[in-house]
């Protein structure tokens, strides 16, 4: 193990989250960082990499792999899970929370773990606000299409104007306390039936 | 007022009884209001039972075991109150070790012994000519289908430390990798196997109940602090999945079962294959060769439900064969506490006097009768073993 900078691999499937992690570590001088994508033979990739720290996504189903590092039979040095440290009660919610897990090789001083963890959380949730973001985006953009065509609908069947019918959305959404989107739907999905 | 409780599973066949427990409503009829989280990985259920962030889990039954007597990982004691599936696994070989199986075949090809000699004298052959040694998946360390699989190979002669690969793959992989040649075979539950064999990239070798009769495979789990901090809540939890299980037993409700559990937030798959797992009725070559087994998967049925100790024991004993756990008679102990057959039985309010007769034997197609009292003997039985004396 390097004195200065412990060597990090990072499996993650998400691109984009390894690249904003990769590049927190580096801002922060952890300079030996791996980014693994490929799950096929992994283990065989993390024993030739021999690394000191080891981040995986909680949503990898190749967490599971990893769990024979602890086979003593097979394993040249011995890693530790992160939640072994009971003590931290902490930091371990944070990161489950965060959907990230650590893998530690035995022997490196919990105080030079922990910074790279806080970043790995901190890069985590940022990169899950960013999804959600986009996600609101998504369904933002999608709604407005619903109540378009919901719309279109009242405005051939009741023959109202534009205005009209989307005031007539508006209201039966506030009376009915329901959101726009929903009322559009309903009626989407009536007119479908009854089409 | 109704209790919230957040409990995780596997999206696998076994976890039937804890589905239909929620989605028929059961659990609701008993006061509790479910949330059924889907996970990924048996690591993520059981670091999220062990924190706390889930308060039970569709568990491993050898990981149960495992995490409380602290093997490889953080020790947290887990009570298991009932059993939510005996057997469900197979294992599938591709397409050639198939072939190259039955061609060195001296016997009934669904006898595991017969196979097993089979596969040592490929794994022979292959050592001769050089070539790499095959490679078996299996889901987890501590995992029946590990036992499973090295079982049977080490019955025909086959080190599965020593003359082929034995490695860790999730079961959505599993599939993808027998058909690009990265394993060779792999023990998994259902519906992974009638998936490969529907893809036609392998065939069902056996059925695990050829090897063991009668195997835990996964158990509901919680935190033994947890069962002792709540004990009505947990009595309500396994009479509402007690309810479950005989409502999956019974032939008229397999096409609902099946329903239930295709549905995409639970495992996902389509109901056909489901339900072939549910009725023990698979189909095991591409050729389209069907086979059948009353004891495939077994919930609820023949007083699968009941944790038995001595099914605890027996995993234990495993553990220690294959080098994962030093013997110890207090590690024993321990390891049968995990099965809570007294919890089962308060729960369903049943006594001593209406309580099962002896639970039916082991089954297994080699080595001497399983003896809890006797595992240093048992073991010793077995000519290939890691044991560290």
């Amino acid at each position: 193990m390097s004195a200065e900078s412990p060597k990090i691999v990072i499996v993650d499937e998400s691109p984009i989250r390894a690249a904003i992690l990769e590049e927190g570590l580096r801002e922060a001088g952890f300079t030996g960082v791996v980014h693994i994508s490929e799950m096929q033979s992994l283990l065989a990739r993390i024993y030739a990499l021999d690394p000191d720290v080891i981040l995986i996504d909680l949503e990898n189903p190749s967490r599971d792999i990893l769990e024979q590092m602890f086979q003593v039979s097979r394993a040249v040095r011995r890693p530790v899970a992160m939640f072994v440290d009971q003590s931290d009660a902490a930091s371990i919610q944070a990161s489950v929370d965060a959907g990230v897990s650590a893998y530690i090789v035995d022997g490196l001083k919990k105080e030079r773990v922990k910074p790279i963890l806080d970043l790995c959380i901190s890069r985590f949730n940022a990169f899950a606000k960013l999804q959600d973001e986009l996600d609101r985006t998504k369904s933002a953009l999608e709604e407005r299409k619903v109540i378009d065509r919901a719309k279109g609908i009242l405005m051939k069947l009741k023959g109202l104007n534009e205005e009209e019918a989307y005031v007539l959305m508006r209201s039966t959404a506030m009376r009915e306390k329901k959101k726009m989107g929903e009322i559009a739907q309903s009626i989407l999905t009536a007119s479908e039936l009854l089409k | 007022m109704m209790t919230p409780l957040h409990i995780g599973f596997i999206p696998l066949v076994d976890a039937a009884a804890l589905i239909v427990a929620v989605d028929k409503g059961f659990t609701a009829a008993e006061g509790l209001d479910v949330n059924l989280v889907r996970e990924v990985s048996w690591s993520n259920v059981r670091d999220k039972l062990n924190i706390g962030l889930l308060d039970a889990a569709h568990l491993l039954a050898p990981v149960a075991i495992a995490s409380s007597l602290g093997l490889g990982h953080v020790k947290v004691p887990i009570a298991a109150p009932f059993t939510l599936g005996i057997n469900g696994n197979a294992i599938t070989v591709s397409k050639a070790l198939h072939a190259a199986i039955l061609h060195q075949i001296d016997g009934d090809r669904f006898d595991p012994m017969a196979t097993a000699r089979a596969l040592a004298r490929v794994v022979a052959e292959r050592a001769k000519i050089g070539a790499e040694p095959l490679t078996f998946a299996m889901t987890f360390p501590f995992s029946t289908h590990n036992y499973q699989l090295r079982f049977w190979m080490a019955a025909g002669g086959v080190d599965p430390d020593e003359d082929v690969r034995l490695v860790v793959l999730p079961p959505p992989y599993m599939v993808d990798s027998l058909a690009n040649g990265h394993v060779d075979a792999f023990c998994v539950g259902a519906p992974w196997n009638s998936i490969a064999v529907d893809q036609g990239v392998g065939h069902i070798l056996h059925f695990a109940s050829d090897i063991l009769a009668r195997a835990a495979e996964k158990v509901l789990a919680v935190r033994q602090n947890w069962a002792e901090k709540n004990p009505e809540i947990l009595a309500s939890l396994v009479r509402a999945v007690a309810r479950a299980a005989e409502y999956v037993e019974q032939p008229q409700n397999r096409a609902e079962v099946a329903r239930l559990l295709a549905q995409p937030e639970r495992v996902g798959v389509a109901a056909d294959l489901i339900r072939r797992t549910l009725d023990g009725r698979l189909r095991i070559s591409p050729d389209g060769t069907m086979r059948e087994s009353s004891r495939y998967l077994l919930i609820g049925r023949g007083e699968a439900a009941r944790p038995e100790p001595v099914q605890a024991a027996w995993l234990y004993a495993q553990m220690v064969r294959w080098g994962q756990a030093p013997l110890s008679a207090e590690a024993l102990k321990t390891a049968m506490a995990v099965f809570r057959a007294d919890l089962y039985d308060l729960s369903l309010k049943r006594g001593r006097a209406t309580g099962p007769v002896a639970p039916e034997p082991f089954g297994a197609f080699a080595g001497p009768d399983f003896d809890p009292s006797d595992v240093t003997g048992y073991l010793a039985s077995f000519e290939i073993g890691r044991r560290a004396s």
